[in-house]
Parts: structure tokens; sequence; C-alpha cells
């Protein structure tokens, strides 16, 4: 059962945005991020929203997937939304006991709501049409430029998909662990929080250890299959752009410069 | 000239125990010397402890002598240098599986190698490929490394070793962690790599099945060699082995028994077949 956890749950299919070079797509979620934070208007929120509905569609990833990715953080959105809604002071418009609403407060808590949602939306998007594979040597190649400030990207990057390797591998362990433990009789369902916790070190501490094991083994493993860090590394699938990467670098930069235009200079600011 | 030699080798290391005081220096290898020509396939016997695992470590320049120096195609494993290339020709397969599969999906782990050593990338989508063929996965190699069995896992971790194109393998204890199909699939294939590509093996392990299969056999017993000949020369001495503490092939136990009882069987009896052979000849 622990085995089928995916990680960024990706979506398997076969489209526009899946085939683009992860370089791109990592930089169009950077700039969706971005110019979320530059709307002033309901103008540039509804262009948002239509960019962000055009690339889901093209996509080709269920509506219902990309929802789903909403449940995570629908406590959050209640609750921003609520204190948002109750607490911008102004005229109010409905009194409920001391709670008041008002007109400011709500068109706060629908910005507020609308930009959070898009915001989940379109970074979900992101890990639904990039395999982790792809997102680590991605970032790999596109933040070369942090090695000038002495920072090992490449290092970091391979950290991260053997990370991503050893997580079924791990909670399989995990899983070994408790069943180990359950046998000798240690009960993880009953008591209160402080007991239960107790009770999870007898699976921590052998996970741990495990784990470090196994890290001195793969570290061996490593290093004699040759590595030496990223220094004179090819890859056996580098990352090449082509024509349609450029096409949608040209789109984003539009729509950047559309979102600046919008939130700085136009006359519904 | 010898592809391995292995000279005057002493390892020792310290280990610590509770406190600082109890410090003790352990001597894992005792003295070794062995050469091993190419093409051999040579399996190294011994307990727990016996410094065969660490002597496998040094010839991949993963240990370092303490005493002595280990070559490999001549070039020695304490110059930093030549240490990419040494881990290039003399590849080593560990006992688990998962902990040596680094990428997350076949076809990409048996590139690590290949890419480490900065190759062209057509060079290494060919060299991948006829590893792969050369394991018999090919038809895995955009799979996930998590989904296959122990064996299959093993097999692309020699694919992995075999995509670097070395001319020696050293596998520590490769069936350890294997189920009896997965361990008869690995040995199958060591086999006929060391067969049909002439590549020379050197096999931790013990398993007295596995050690039939190789032209020579090295016994370790404390670091030091107790034994060095080829499987009948080794299974003959069944007294020297039993004190040792290891097995012997059923057949050469049997065939050991009988002997003790009185039956005029040579020394030389190592398999079933030879056993049968030979007890026919008195009915």
């Amino acid at each position: 059962m622990l085995k089928d956890i995916t990680i960024g749950q990706y979506y398997k299919t076969d489209s526009m945005i899946h085939r683009l070079d992860p370089r791109v797509k990592l930089f169009g979620t950077l700039v969706y991020v971005v110019t979320l934070f530059l709307h002033k208007s309901p103008v540039s929120y509804v262009m948002s929203l239509l960019f962000l509905i055009a690339v889901i569609g093209i996509s080709k990833v269920p509506v219902k997937f990309i929802v789903r990715g909403l449940k995570a953080v629908a406590v959050i959105l209640v609750f921003s939304v609520g204190i948002n809604i109750f607490f911008i002071p102004g005229e109010p418009l409905v009194k409920i006991g001391v709670l008041r609403i008002s007109r400011a407060g709500i068109k706060t808590a629908v910005y507020l709501g609308s930009r959070l949602i898009m915001l989940v939306l379109g970074t979900s998007l992101l890990t639904f049409t990039t395999t982790p594979n792809e997102l680590t040597d991605g970032l790999d190649k596109s933040l070369g430029f942090f090695n000038k400030i002495k920072i090992p990207v490449h290092e970091i990057a391979m950290m991260m998909s053997i990370a991503l390797r050893f997580i079924p591998i791990l909670t399989e362990e995990l899983d070994k662990i408790m069943k180990a433990q359950t046998a000798r009789g240690i009960d993880f369902e009953s008591g209160g929080l402080l007991k239960r916790m107790k009770s999870m070190v007898p699976i921590i501490v052998p996970l741990f250890v495990a784990a470090v094991r196994r890290a001195n083994d793969l570290a061996l493993a490593m290093e004699s299959r040759c590595y030496h860090g990223g220094q004179g590394r090819t890859k056996m699938k580098p990352l090449i752009y082509e024509t349609r990467d450029f096409i949608a670098y040209l789109i984003l930069l539009v729509f950047l410069a559309a979102m600046i235009y919008l939130g700085f200079f136009s006359p519904w600011r | 000239m010898s592809i391995l030699q292995v000279k005057n080798l002493v390892h020792k290391y310290i280990t610590v125990g509770d406190s600082e005081e109890d410090k003790q220096e352990v001597t894992a290898i005792d003295d070794i010397d062995i050469s091993v020509e190419k093409g051999e396939f040579i399996a190294i016997l011994g307990k727990n402890g016996s410094g065969k695992s660490s002597l496998a470590k040094h010839i991949n320049g993963l240990l370092m002598p303490t005493e002595g120096a280990v070559y490999v195609k001549g070039m020695d494993t304490r110059d930093k240098r030549n240490l990419l290339n040494i881990r290039q020709n003399a590849g080593i397969v560990f006992q688990n599986p998962d902990n040596q599969i680094v990428g997350t999906i076949v076809e990409e782990d048996v590139a690590f190698g290949p890419e480490n050593m900065g190759m062209p990338v057509e060079d290494i989508w060919d060299r991948v490929t006829s590893a792969l063929e050369g394991v018999g996965m090919t038809a895995y190699k955009e799979a996930s490394p998590n989904h296959l069995s122990g064996g299959q896992k093993q097999r692309i971790a020699i694919a992995g070793i075999m995509a670097m194109e070395p001319e020696c393998i050293i596998l520590d204890e490769p069936t350890a962690m294997l189920d009896p199909k997965g361990r008869r699939h690995v040995l199958s294939l060591v086999k006929a790599l060391n067969r049909e590509k002439k590549i020379t093996m050197l096999m931790v392990t013990h398993h007295m099945e596995e050690v039939l299969l190789a032209d020579r056999i090295i016994v370790m017993d404390h670091g030091r060699i107790a034994m060095d000949g080829t499987p009948k020369e080794v299974f003959s001495k069944v007294d020297e082995m039993k004190q040792l503490g290891l097995e012997v092939p059923y057949a050469a136990e049997l065939a050991w028994q009988l002997r003790q009882e009185g039956v005029p069987l040579s020394e030389t009896i190592t398999t079933r077949e030879e056993l049968v052979e030979e007890l026919c000849q008195f009915v």
C-alpha cells in the first residue's frame, strides 16, 4: 500500500505542455507566480484565469485531478478568506452580532481567495506535467549560475533525485519496522498524543539507522562507478531546447509584459 | 602481464568502543599476495570477517592499503590520478541491489557510469543498449527499479558495471539477498559474461554451489590466504576446510565420509555426477 505513494503526482499523458523543456516550465511557473502578485484590478485577474484555463486545457490533465490539489490548502483558504471578510475595517454592509462585513472586506477576501486558488492550481500544474527526474534536471541546468557563488547546484539536484528514488524503499522499510515492532507488542493506536508520539521512537530510530546505512552503501556504489561530482559529467538525456520551447518562452514574455502593463500602467489598475 | 596484482597487502583499521580508551586495532587483511590473469573466474571464499570483502574493496580503490599495494592493469590504486581509470576497469557489484541503483529509471541507472566518465551522448546510448541486452533486461529499460525483483535489480546493477566496459568485475556476495531463481539467473549471467566476453570475474561468496563455477578458488581466513587452487584441489582437502569452519559441496562431503568408512573413492570428487559415476563402478 505504501508503495503506491507517488511524489509530485505526475499525470502521465502526451501533451504540448508535457513535451516542453522542464526549464521552460520552471520559468513559466515563476512568471505566473510573480504576476499573481502584480494584480490590482479585476481585468488582470480575469486575464490570469483565462491564461491558466488555456494552459490546463492544452495540458490534457483532467480538471478533477487539478482541483483535488485544492483540498490540501482548503483550511488555509477558508481561514484567510474568513479573516479578511470579517476584520477589514470599512462601512459595514451586514452585521451579525459582533461580526461586521464591509464592502472592502469582501473585495479583499475575493481577491485573496482567487489569488491563492490560482497559485495552487498553477504550481500543481508543474508537477502534473513534469516528472521528478525532468524537474531535477531542469533545476540542475537552469540554476547553473549559482555555481559561480559556490552553491553546488549539481550536487543538490543529485541529492533530490536520489531522495526521490529512495522514498518508496524507505516507506517499505518503515512498513517492515512497524510490523516488527507491533509483533513485539508496541501499540501505536491507543493513548493520548504524548503516548503515541513516544511510541514512534522505536520506529524512527531503526529507520534512521537503516537510512544512514543505505546512504553509506550507496555512496560506495556511486564512487565505485566513477562518480566524482558534476565535473566532466555528461548526460544520457541532455536537455536541448526545441522550437516549441522558444515559442513558449515568447508567449510567457508577452504574458509577463501584459500583466506588468495591466498592473502598473493601464487605465484599470 | 596479470590484470590484477595484490602485493603484500595489509589493511588495518581502528574500532572505537563505548569509551575513547576502548580502541582496538583490527587487521582485516594480513599480508596477501595474489595475481590474477585476464579471463580468470576466481571465487573468494571465507567466513564472515575473514577479510574477503575488504579485499574486494581494495581492488576498486574504495579502501587504501595500510601496507603493500594493489595494481589494476599495472596502475597503483594509491595514486589518486589512477582512480577513475581503475574503477572503470574493475567494476564492483555489491550485495544489496537496492543500495547500488542510483537512477529512477532502469536505463538511466545503467547510464550512470558512462555519464560519470563524461562520454558523448550517442556512445552512452550504445553502451546502455548493449549492456541491457547483455543481461537480458532490454524489455525493462523504461521501468522503475522499484518494481523489479531482487534478481532483476542485481542484473541491472551488473549492466550498470558492464556499461563502463570493464575488463574485470568484482562481485561482493552478489546473490546473498536473492531467492533461488534470482540467484540462478545472476550466476548464469556471470558465467556467460566470463566465457563469452572474457571478463575477469572475482566473486566473493559463501555458497558452495557458486564456488564450483569458478576456475580457481581462494580461501581466506583471518585476513590471510588459507588455500589457493582449482575447485578440485580445494575441495579434496575436506579436513582442512572443516578446520576453517567452511562447508564443502554436498557430493564432496559425502565422498569424504564414504572414504572415512573405507570406500575407495578418489579425492577429486566435487560434483554429483562424478560421485554417481564412481559409485556406479562398484555395482
